[in-house]
């Protein structure tokens, strides 16, 4: 369990975490979300005790970050920004290093190794240097050296950033299957992450966290939750009409290709009476979905709202 | 093993990963060759004795352990390892002694090397070994005394050619404080006890009390209280900057 309490981050004057105050059972999968700069990775600084904040606490599975970082940094497994590696020194070492810092050594470290080399697929570039590693091996390293104690608190920030699709669907595979038990920090940029691997999706922007729920709840903040995409062999005026008189519809907008979008009011369910309005008008139907809303959409939508009014010293990187 | 024993083994290893390491070695060897032999007139003097090498050794330091020293924390910060390491479970005095002590270890190593000049004056005559054994002692202290520096303001820059210059800087100062000719420049204005402070501060004062053959335990403390100082600033310097 991590319990954040008013936790403020300054870097000089520019204010990187506001104020910020929550709890991560454990069993939850938390995905950072933000734009640049948002105070992702400096919380995650924080929780793993590379940066003292400004004011507030941290504690990680009851221990003070602040007071006893080291009681903290051994349950935590943490891929920073960028999954940094001694350049000069060959994979197996490196994962060595970090075992024997873990505290192990002998056959158990041997088979720690072993584990989670297997875990990450690391075996094709044991001997390599990490220098000459591909961005994705590199970024498996770093997840592998995280994993190698069996954390009970695992925080990776942008764990899946430079992985092909393959390799980024198996790190997400990955997480999933971390025991139940596990309370672990993610931070992506990518929308999808969220909710292909997340249990609670928090969006942080200039330092504040802007929202906070499940990632079904996040999608449902969008305009296009519960909206209707239809394409019509034949669209009339009259059934565009029609659709847009319905008394959830609270829009309708057709494109150039001629697919329509009927956007509910307040993210209601409207498919059946849009449907019925189509079968009254026997219109053939060619394509018809749902949809769950966009996430980017609700980004942007978050993030913009929020920035706006004050959007000086963006370009500083948190 | 103890964390300050790993990060010794992994800093050593990551010397000689890289032709660093070697290159460093022969240049090494190489110049206090040149310097005992040429500069130093070793056979000119017909004395049995190396105090030709160690007169130059802090001279030869003040090129080269800079550039062991300079990327003790800089490349660190620069790659950004230094989050990696931090965020282990080993404190920030671990990982400082741990550095300190395999560029000590590596210097010392360097300083092994030169055992060929050794060979060659017992050849030659019969010097008192006592003295140079005494000469090797204050020659491997005074090499921690530079790289406690060096570490410090390694840790004080991302950058290792600043590093390298501002550890160059500060640890001629600290040699050259004790020199004759520099004592003088003060000792026209300054107080007495300001100019015998300086000179007290000094590396020489200190190294060629200890390469005469005598271990006085003031020579010791100094180097030992002048490391264990500026690995503690080092420490507070990481601190500060670990996150810029």
């Amino acid at each position: 369990m991590i319990q954040i309490s008013n936790l403020t981050k300054y870097f000089d004057d520019f204010c990187a975490v506001d104020n910020i105050s929550f709890t991560i059972q454990p069993g939850e999968v938390l995905g950072f979300l933000g734009p640049n700069g948002a105070g992702k990775s400096t919380t995650m600084k924080i929780i793993t005790g590379f940066l003292a904040p400004t004011s507030g606490g941290v504690t990680v599975l009851g221990h003070n970050v602040l007071k006893d970082p080291i009681a903290a940094q051994l349950e935590i497994g943490y891929l920073p920004e960028g999954a940094p590696a001694y350049a000069d020194m060959t994979v197996s070492a490196a994962l060595k290093f970090i075992a024997q810092v873990r505290g192990y050594s002998g056959d158990e470290l041997k088979r720690r190794i072993q584990s989670v080399v297997e875990k990450v697929e690391l075996q094709p570039v044991l001997d390599r240097r990490v220098e000459n590693l591909s961005k994705g091996y590199c970024r498996r390293l770093g997840i592998a050296q995280a994993l190698i104690h069996d954390p009970k608190v695992l925080i990776l920030d942008e764990p899946t950033d430079g992985l092909d699709p393959n390799q980024k669907h198996q790190v997400r595979q990955l997480i999933r299957n971390l025991s139940k038990e596990k309370t672990v920090i993610i931070s992506t940029h990518i929308l999808e992450e969220v909710s292909a691997v997340c249990t609670r999706a928090m969006i942080l922007s200039l330092g504040k966290i802007v929202f906070d729920g499940t990632p079904v709840e996040l999608a449902a903040k969008s305009d296009l939750h519960n909206a209707v995409r239809i394409r019509l062999q034949s669209s009339s005026e009259e059934i565009l009409a029609e659709l847009k008189a319905l008394s959830d519809v609270q829009n309708l907008t057709q494109d150039e290709s001629g697919m329509i979008t009927v956007y509910p009011v307040d993210g209601k369910a409207i498919l059946s009476a849009v449907n019925s309005v189509l079968h009254k008008n026997n219109s053939l139907v060619e394509e018809l979905h749902v949809e769950s809303g966009q996430l980017d959409d609700v980004f942007r939508k978050v993030t913009l709202n929020h920035a706006q009014p004050n959007t000086v010293k963006q370009e500083q990187s948190a | 093993m103890s964390p300050i024993n790993i990060i010794l083994k992994r800093e050593l290893s990551a010397y000689f990963a890289t032709p660093v390491a070697y290159i460093f070695i022969i240049i090494f060897l190489m110049l206090s060759g040149v310097f005992t032999f040429y500069l130093g007139r070793f056979f000119e003097q017909s004395q049995a004795s190396l105090s030709s090498f160690f007169n130059f050794i802090p001279w030869l330091y003040l090129v080269l352990v800079p550039a062991v020293a300079m990327r003790l924390w800089s490349e660190e910060r620069r790659s950004g390892t230094i989050e990696l390491l931090m965020t282990l479970p080993i404190t920030t005095s671990q990982i400082v002694i741990g550095k300190f002590l395999a560029a000590w270890l590596f210097v010392g190593l360097a300083l092994v090397l030169t055992f060929p000049l050794w060979l060659t004056v017992n050849y030659l005559g019969s010097p008192d070994n006592g003295v140079i054994l005494a000469g090797y002692i204050g020659a491997w202290l005074m090499a921690g005394g530079f790289l406690a520096i060096g570490s410090c303001l390694s840790a004080a820059t991302k950058n290792q050619i600043i590093a390298f210059i501002l550890t160059l800087v500060v640890c001629f100062l600290m040699v050259v404080s004790g020199f004759p000719i520099v004592q003088d420049v003060f000792s026209s204005w300054a107080p007495l006890w300001l100019v015998d402070g300086f000179a007290t501060l000094s590396f020489l004062t200190h190294f060629e009390a200890i390469s005469r053959g005598v271990i006085d335990l003031r020579d010791l403390i100094y180097f030992l209280v002048l490391i264990a100082a500026w690995l503690y600033a080092t420490v507070l310097v990481v601190d500060m900057k670990k996150a810029d």
